[in-house]
């Protein structure tokens, strides 16, 4: 026994060296004068965050098994998934300082807030417990409310933390209620013995409504935390209030970990078949991929329609962000190894597209004090560099091919065709064309409408490079599709549990 | 003879009502009560399952976990719903109305 802990613990380091990075960071800030503090808790937010990267990588190469008690798994989805968050908290962390609405303010904070929800997110993505489940999906919420409240005396941040933390509230206090049932009906909470139970045909008869409305409970959380319709109305609201920095992220990270603890809840627990390629064909004992279908639909054509009218980017991008998460539930409902790698895939784009449109945000408002799309007129000439970069970032968000966009549509499309699924994928591609319309109303506005402003606009050194670095994976994927198609394609394997 | 029936009944009444404060109130503080009273249903149900018919105690220990959870989040919404009352000198959510569209 004491072995096998020792063993898990040497599995455990990523999560270590992110937890030690977040106790440095309380430690640095108090223990430091103001700007030396800063700088300090940067650096060491920056070091943890790349400490925890480089030991997660060979993780992949481990063969996959179950750790601490069966509480999370180590697999290669998981490393996956907790390389992604990684990731992508470092290129927020790189861009929080740079915005003007977080620089003004104390930062210690914020970098002990985002390594928090980082962790909570790599525990999230791979609990195989629903009580860890439950406690790494409330860690990373509590983190995030705070962090969208962070502007103190701003009014907007103050009220879109109080309405994305009472919605979240609510919905992890009926998903907590849906895993207590399964928990009375099964007697475990574990994921996979859950899934002996219902495999031995535990849910005769009546006994199935049961397990749909524990279903339907769980999936509020979930749904929340990916801002599925209808979970989302906190989305738009908590993005727009939220510092520019903060919107990034949660647009992104928490999504992926949300998406990512789904897929393994879903495919290993509540079925009777894991791994199945495609579930709406198997009769399924808790109708999830009839849900996911349903939740699917209803998200991208509400995200895209909604997106339709708007005038402030945040809230442009927050939509458009509702709809690119019903386009990766349609990952999800196919399920199997073709639809997780669509889901992955999905993932990696939709983080370089998004993350730069956002970078663009935070500059626009850096020189302009303004999110409203109006103050985007004339910028071909007020800064040719701004306008040109988020035109690609656009073109990559309609699905435009050759940039990343369309490599992510495509294999999620695909994946609903060759399961049979192809009416699925005819509604996403026509949720598609609907999107063009608002991202193409953007690069419009850049182009054709004047503005009385005539002054032009500058990034700042350190904002050009990220905008550089999200640019070249977003408008040059085509040339690394074999390297991104052999990592997702080997990231699909799915501890099932003993 | 109090049983299983009976606790699930009160959890299933206690969400209900839990649910229902949230969607009806308009002061903050007194949706928060209505989550406290989803939060303690589940934690009722947890015990109530753990005793009668899991026959282990992961659900007593899954209950202790729950309040822990909810101590924190109390601490986060009312540290949130006190900055929203020294911006606005209100706890009403109606007053929370400057992001729409």
């Amino acid at each position: 026994m004491n072995s096998q802990l020792s063993q898990d613990l040497a599995h455990f380091f990523p999560e270590l060296a992110v937890s030690v990075a977040f106790l440095l960071v309380i430690i640095a800030d108090i223990s430091f004068p103001r700007e030396m503090g800063k700088r300090i808790s940067f650096t060491v937010t920056l070091l943890g965050l790349i400490a925890s990267f480089i030991l997660v990588v060979p993780l992949f190469g481990v063969s996959a098994q179950s750790m601490f008690f069966g509480m999370i798994a180590l697999d290669r989805l998981a490393v996956f998934f907790k390389c992604f968050v990684i990731l992508t908290s470092v290129l927020v962390l790189l861009a929080a300082p740079g915005s003007k609405e977080l620089s003004r303010h104390h930062l210690g904070e914020f970098y002990v807030l985002l390594l928090g929800a980082t962790l909570g997110m790599m525990l999230l993505v791979s609990a195989t417990d629903l009580l860890m489940l439950f406690l790494s999906l409330e860690m990373v919420s509590l983190s995030c409310y705070i962090m969208v409240g962070y502007l103190r005396n701003d009014r907007q941040s103050n009220e879109a933390s109080l309405k994305y933390l009472l919605f979240g509230a609510v919905s992890t206090g009926c998903m907590l209620y849906g895993i207590t049932l399964l928990y009375g009906i099964t007697g475990t909470t574990g994921m996979a013995g859950i899934r002996d139970f219902i495999s031995a045909g535990g849910f005769p008869g009546d006994n199935s409504m049961i397990l749909l409305v524990s279903t339907v409970l769980v999936l509020a959380g979930f749904g929340f935390k990916t801002a599925a319709v209808p979970f989302h109305f906190w989305c738009p609201d908590a993005y727009e209030g939220a510092p520019t920095p903060v919107t990034a992220f949660l647009s992104i990270a928490p999504k992926a970990a949300g998406f990512g603890s789904l897929i393994r809840l879903f495919q290993t627990s509540l079925t009777t078949s894991p791994g199945n390629t495609s579930p709406l064909a198997a009769v399924d004992a808790t109708h999830w991929p009839q849900l996911l279908l349903l939740l699917s639909i209803s998200t991208m054509t509400f995200g895209n329609i909604a997106a339709l009218r708007q005038d402030n980017m945040k809230r442009l991008l927050a939509y458009s962000s509702i709809a690119h998460a019903g386009y990766i539930l349609m990952g999800a409902v196919v399920a199997g190894s073709l639809g997780t790698q669509s889901v992955l895939v999905y993932m990696i784009t939709y983080l370089f597209m998004n993350l730069g449109a956002f970078l663009i945000v935070i500059e626009v408002f850096n020189g302009t004090g303004s999110f409203s799309l109006r103050d985007y007129g004339g910028f071909f000439r007020r800064a040719p560099f701004l306008a040109i970069t988020m035109t690609i970032f656009m073109l990559s968000l309609m699905g435009i091919p050759p940039f990343a966009g369309f490599f992510g549509k495509f294999y999620v499309f695909a994946a609903a065709v060759k399961s049979n699924l192809a009416w699925f994928a005819v509604i996403g591609a026509l949720n598609s064309v609907i999107s063009v319309y608002y991202y193409a109303r953007v690069i419009k506005t850049m182009i054709i409408d004047v503005n009385q402003d005539a002054g032009t606009l500058k990034a700042s050194k350190i904002g050009q490079v990220m905008i550089w670095l999200m640019l070249l994976p977003t408008a040059a994927l085509a040339l690394f599709w074999t390297p991104i198609h052999k990592i997702t394609a080997s990231s699909v394997q799915i501890f099932l549990g003993n | 003879m109090i049983g299983l029936n009976h606790y699930i009944l009160v959890s299933a009444a206690l969400f209900s009502l839990g649910l229902i404060c949230v969607l009806i109130r308009k002061n903050a503080v007194n949706v928060l009560m209505g989550v406290e009273l989803i939060l303690n249903a589940a934690n009722i149900n947890l015990v109530a399952f753990s005793r009668f018919s899991a026959a282990n105690l992961n659900g007593q220990l899954f209950a202790i976990f729950v309040i822990v959870i909810a101590a924190a989040e109390a601490a986060v919404a009312l540290a949130i719903v006190l900055s929203m009352y020294r911006l606005l000198k209100s706890v009403n959510l109606d007053r929370a109305d400057i992001l729409k569209g």
